[in-house]
Parts: C-alpha cells; sequence; structure tokens
C-alpha cells in the first residue's frame, strides 16, 4: 500500500528528474508560458552562453504585459507603431527570439492573442497534472484547472529554456476548504478576496494551497482560474484545485488538448490525481460559503479585506502592532478616514479585466448588472478589457461590447492594461479605481493610483453609481 | 555570479514589514531588456524624499539592508534582485521573504539571511551608527559589541553563494537523467505533448 497522497505530491512526484542530497530536486517542466516583460534578458542569457531551448515544443511565447489595448492595427490592416520605446523594443525582442529559438508564438495582433494566464487554459496548453511555469506570478491560475503552476523569475525562465527544469524544494501542503453555497451577488471572486482575508498576505507562505469543499467544485473553470489566480496574494507559491467533470468538458476539443484515444487516456490518469481519502495536509483552513459577501479592498495589501457592508477599519483595531502601522499608512495612501462605509467611498475609475477577471463569465457577469443603466458622471474612465482575443470575439458576438459602449464604458483590445502600469492604461494619482484585478499594492495602477479590489459585478456596480456599491441593490 | 563570503559594512535599518516588489523597483523599471543600471530605480518612491536612508551619506552603498517580515513579497519579477544588487547591496537580513524573491536573491548572488525578529530589532540599533559583519561560511551575522546570530541556509545555496556558481551548468550536469526522464514520459503518457 503507498502512503494516501495530496494532488500536490501526486503532481509532484509524478516530475521528480533527480533527487538531490537535501529535499532539494530537479523537477522537469511540462509547459513553459513566456512573455516579453521577463524574457528578454533571459534570451540574452542564451546567446551570450550559446546555449539552445531544449523543448521549444513545450513552449509558448504570446505578448501581453505592455501591449496597448487600443487599436493595434490601421484602417488598412497595417501593424501601427507602438509609441512607447522601451515597450517597442521588449515587444520586438519577443517577436524576434520567439522564431529564432523555434518557440510557438501569437502575434500582438493575433486573433488567439491574450493575456498569458488566459490563453493557456483557452488553448488546451495548459492541462491538468502538468507544472507550468511562467515569468509572471499569477502563474498559479493555472491551478484552477489542475495543473502544478508558478511564477519564475528571469534566471529560472533562462535555467527553463535551457535544461526545461527547476531546482525546486517541496512546498508544504495547505487545504483551504469552502463548504456551503454562496449567497446571491457572490462569484469567485469574492471567494478569493474572503480567503485572502482570513489567511493573510502570509497565510500560505512556503505552502501550496489547495481549494476544495463544495463551493469550489460548484465553481465552473472560469472561476476556479479566479480564485486560484490569487492564491500568491495569500503568500502562496502556487493553488490547486483537482481537476473534475468540469475541468474535461472545458478542455475537450481545445487546440492543444488531446485528441481521440489520447483524450480518454488523459482523462483516466487526470482522475487519478485527486487527493486521496486519508492523505493529510500541513495546515487547513475551513470556510463557510454563507460567511462570504461581496468583498472589496480598503487598504495596500490583499488581505486588507472587509464585505462591502463594512466600513474602513481603525487601525488601531488591529492586535499586531506592526499590521496597525501598516493599516495608518494604507489609509493615509488611500485616502480613507477609519468609519467610513464602503459604500460611501466614491470612485473616478473603473477596470474590468486582468488574468483575475477578464473571461468571459466575467464578463457576462459584469454586463448583467450594467445593462439599460449608463455610467454614473464622476466615472471619468472605464475599460472593459477582454483576456484575449478570442474572448473578445465571444463577448461581441453575444452583444456584450454594445452592452458596455452603450453604458459609456470603453471596449478594448486584450492584454494587461491597468493591472499594472507597464502600458498606457494607468489611474492618475490620487484617484480612485474599482478594479477586478489582483492587487491594490502602493503604486501598482499607476504612481498615487488607490484601488479597490472588487468582482466584475461589483464593478460594473460602481461604475453606475459612481462609488463602491452592494452589487446585489441593482439586481432583480 | 561574484562568490559572497564575508561581507562587512554599514546595514541600512529600514525595518519595514511587507516591502513588496513593487516599492523594491517600480512596475514602469521593467522595461528593460538588459539587467544594468536598474540601482536607480530601487526604491524609487522612498527616495523622491530627500531625506531618505538610501541616499542618506551613513547608507549611501551600504552593502546590507535589513527589513522586516515578507520581504520581496508581490511580484515574481526578478528586477528586484538586480536593483538590489546594482544598487551596491550583497545581504538582506530579515525575518521572512517571500519564497519567489529568496530564490531570485540567491540566483543573483545576494543572501537573504533569515533571523528572528528580536535579532532584527538589536541589529537595527546597532545599524543606525555601526558596521554589522556578515559570515556566510560559518552562517553568523556579529557586530562589535559581542552580538552574534546565528542563521540556517540551505546547503545548495550556500554552495552556490560561496562559489558564485551560474546554476544553469550545475542542471547540465544530468542531462542524461533529463532525457531519460523524457523517453519515459512519451512512453507513459504520449498526450502530454501538445497536441497541435
Ligand atoms: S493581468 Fe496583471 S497579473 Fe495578470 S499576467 Fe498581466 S500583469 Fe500579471
Amino acid at each position: 500500500m503507498t502512503r494516501p497522497r495530496t494532488l500536490y505530491e501526486k503532481i509532484w512526484d509524478a516530475h521528480v528528474v533527480e533527487q538531490r542530497p537535501d529535499a532539494t530536486c530537479l523537477i522537469f517542466i511540462d509547459r513553459h508560458l513566456v512573455h516579453e516583460v521577463t524574457s528578454p534578458q533571459a534570451f540574452a542569457g542564451l546567446r551570450a552562453t550559446g546555449r539552445m531551448v531544449r523543448r521549444p515544443d513545450l513552449t509558448l511565447a504570446v505578448p501581453d504585459h505592455n501591449v496597448p489595448t487600443t487599436a493595434r492595427l490601421d484602417a488598412s490592416g497595417n501593424k501601427l507603431p507602438i509609441a512607447d520605446a522601451e515597450s517597442a523594443a521588449q515587444l520586438a525582442a519577443l517577436e524576434k527570439n520567439a522564431p529564432e529559438y523555434g518557440i510557438r508564438y501569437i502575434d500582438a495582433v493575433a486573433p488567439e492573442q491574450g493575456i498569458v494566464h488566459v490563453v493557456g487554459p483557452e488553448q488546451g496548453f495548459s492541462l491538468p497534472g502538468t507544472t507550468i511555469v511562467c515569468g509572471d506570478s499569477h502563474t498559479a491560475c493555472h491551478g484552477g484547472i489542475g495543473a502544478l503552476a508558478f511564477g519564475i523569475g528571469t534566471s529560472e525562465v533562462e535555467h527553463v529554456l535551457a535544461t526545461q527544469t527547476l531546482l525546486l524544494q517541496p512546498s508544504k501542503t495547505m487545504e483551504v476548504r469552502v463548504e456551503g453555497e454562496v449567497g446571491p451577488g457572490v462569484s469567485a471572486k469574492d471567494i478569493i478576496l474572503h480567503i485572502t482575508g482570513v489567511i493573510g498576505a502570509a497565510g500560505g507562505t512556503g505552502h501550496v494551497i489547495e481549494y476544495t469543499g463544495s463551493a469550489i467544485r460548484a465553481l465552473s473553470v472560469e472561476g476556479r482560474l479566479t480564485v486560484s489566480n490569487m492564491a500568491i496574494e495569500g503568500g502562496a507559491r502556487a493553488g490547486l484545485i483537482a481537476p473534475d467533470e468540469t475541468t474535461f468538458a472545458y478542455l475537450k476539443g481545445r487546440p492543444y488538448a488531446p485528441k481521440g484515444a489520447d483524450w480518454h487516456a488523459a482523462v483516466a490518469y487526470w482522475k487519478s490525481l485527486a487527493t486521496d481519502p486519508g492523505a493529510t495536509y500541513d495546515k487547513t483552513v475551513v470556510i463557510d460559503a454563507a460567511d462570504i459577501a461581496p468583498s472589496v479592498t480598503w487598504g495596500t495589501s490583499p488581505e486588507d479585506v472587509v464585505p462591502i457592508t463594512g466600513i474602513v477599519p481603525d487601525p488601531a483595531s488591529f492586535a499586531d502592532p506592526s499590521k496597525q502601522a501598516a493599516a495608518a499608512k494604507s489609509l493615509a495612501y488611500m485616502g480613507l478616514e477609519p468609519g467610513t462605509r464602503m459604500q460611501d467611498v466614491p470612485v473616478e475609475n473603473i477596470f474590468i479585466g486582468s488574468c483575475t477577471n477578464s473571461r468571459i463569465e466575467d464578463l457576462r457577469a459584469a454586463a448583467a448588472v450594467i445593462k439599460g443603466r449608463h455610467k454614473a458622471d464622476n466615472v471619468k474612465w472605464a475599460i472593459v478589457v477582454p483576456g484575449s482575443g478570442l474572448v473578445k470575439a465571444q463577448a461581441e458576438a453575444e452583444g456584450l461590447d454594445r452592452i458596455f459602449t452603450d453604458a459609456g464604458l470603453e471596449w478594448r483590445e486584450p492584454g494587461c492594461s491597468a493591472c499594472l502600469a507597464m502600458n498606457p492604461d494607468k489611474v492618475p494619482a490620487g484617484e480612485r479605481c474599482a478594479s477586478t484585478s489582483n492587487r491594490n499594492f502602493v503604486g501598482r495602477q499607476g504612481p498615487g493610483a488607490r484601488t479597490h479590489l472588487v468582482s466584475p459585478a461589483m464593478a460594473a456596480a460602481a461604475a453606475v453609481t459612481g462609488k463602491l456599491t452592494d452589487v446585489r441593490e441593482l439586481m432583480a | 555570479m561574484t562568490p559572497l563570503d564575508k561581507v562587512e559594512g554599514r546595514a541600512i535599518p529600514f525595518g519595514l514589514k511587507n516591502v513588496d516588489t513593487d516599492v523594491i523597483i517600480p512596475a514602469h523599471w521593467l522595461k528593460t531588456t538588459t539587467r544594468e543600471g536598474m540601482g536607480r530605480g530601487a526604491f524609487e518612491s522612498l527616495r523622491a524624499d530627500p531625506d531618505n536612508l538610501f541616499d542618506s551619506a551613513d547608507f549611501k552603498g551600504a552593502p546590507i539592508l535589513i527589513a522586516g517580515d515578507n520581504f520581496g513579497c508581490g511580484s515574481s519579477r526578478e528586477h528586484a534582485a538586480w536593483a538590489l544588487g546594482d544598487l551596491g547591496i550583497r545581504v538582506v537580513i530579515a525575518p521572512s521573504y517571500s519564497d519567489i524573491f529568496s530564490g531570485n536573491a540567491v540566483k543573483n548572488g545576494i543572501l537573504p539571511v533569515v533571523l528572528p525578529q528580536a535579532a532584527i530589532d538589536r541589529l537595527m540599533e546597532v545599524a543606525a551608527t555601526d558596521p554589522v559583519f556578515v559570515d556566510l561560511e560559518h552562517q553568523t551575522v556579529t557586530t562589535q559589541f559581542q552580538d552574534r546570530f546565528s542563521f540556517e541556509i540551505d546547503p545548495f545555496r550556500k554552495m552556490c553563494l560561496l562559489e558564485g556558481l551560474d546554476e544553469i551548468s550545475l542542471t547540465e550536469k544530468s542531462d542524461a537523467a533529463i532525457g531519460a526522464y523524457e523517453k519515459k514520459l512519451d512512453a507513459d503518457r504520449p498526450w502530454m505533448r501538445p497536441a497541435a
């Protein structure tokens, strides 16, 4: 009898190439996603040492972080130049490096282009039970389909390009079990914001978190990707959700997914990955789904979460003195007074997008709230940025783009956009943004920008009223 | 990579908790295609203040940085390690780090020392006026006032830092094992290769 193992342990064991005398293992990497920001120095390193890419067939490159989200082609179908010289240089480097090393490349103007973490699952390139890396910390996203996926730095990008492996120490395991049914207006985003508030921004440090329980099982693949996306906000290196029929139905027929007899063999294997009965985690946190409200952040750490019905906390209310100091600093940056009702906080900017919330389900949820309504006058800038060209086409086929533009929101081209202040989409200093992205750090959406993390439906509600709003009040 | 053994000098008594990589190097500095010169962007928002620690007469060019819990949290950007290195920092001392940051630090020849908060508090006090001594070989942090704190470090990371080793060359020694794994994977789970 083998010892009962968790999903994480099974994936880990299946990828050990070599074990070092200490616990460090050389781990095989099944999929490597590459974008334009963290790869130029890695390719430069290969070039300097005369190395090749070991497995270009397992590598997929797509630009996303600093592509502008405005039109990319002129009226006659020619590529428009990119105004920012540094962005243009990074994009040009990827466009040159990928073919030079024989890597699959999706160009900025290709119909499949999008945010790397949206594209991977959408193309069936990301599969359950695989190890996936990318030079972006939200690689954890792919854990939503049951892949062990995590962000790496540029030296590791170079290491994976050259060897298709990484030297890793096994992580501890943590189970976050969400049991029960969520109420109306509560989405996958609210679940993960609530979890982050409960476990804290360092709650999962050193761990890989497996999300379990009936509320997680009930989520669509899109919702699961949203949850796992933010595993890193809870300090974990990766998130995992066991693949099941929902996952298989999502992946079947996708371009890079197994076909025919291979498909059946794959499903049989994926089914064997679920955590065994009797397997133990190093840590377990149990959350009652009924406790989760539409949630919003008030501070500059993703753990700074309250229900939308809540108030801005008093820094003195925290037991930990360093958290008191951090909260006071956060509030100064955010321009908020303790005791203010979250629903009284006005917002001037709305961002619906990012690898957390830019899939078709997210856009549908936002459109459902905004349909037949108009953005408030104090909302100066409101953009909807689909996660990929395919999401965009699907949304347009469903008429969602018209719902947004009729309401006064802008409908953009796919990319990371205002998730991080690297491309032209930025939130002005001192202004607030109700954002469906994953990070509310100081300066994340632009120097001095004030971010409130919310779900797509909540962002749509804020667009309509011009302040943070309980979406349940706008639901018929 | 420059080998690292003994580092002594001024230590910046920074001390903040949850310092994320956006603070260490703001996103707009990520738009480069080379690694050099990034120190100018290190802690840019804090250094906008003319009285900041980093540019003060005492701490400019200091090789050691003392920080609080969860240093380097946030994005996986290795630029954070390059920025610290380019600023002249060889050692960070903190109670904890984000996993990704500590890995990136070692890969770039920066030693992330983990010490309990009490030790940090004491070192912060000393660092305000006097130098700090870090000895990787013996895994200690000491001061001229008889303070002596021992720290743990993964033996592999220690060796890489001491010898200034490049990880890719080390892994290339396992080429045969990687080849054998690939062969077995193709035999056992041929569907793992991307279909298209
Ligand atoms: S949308 Fe944001 S978090 Fe996601 S890949 Fe882009 S920059 Fe990273």
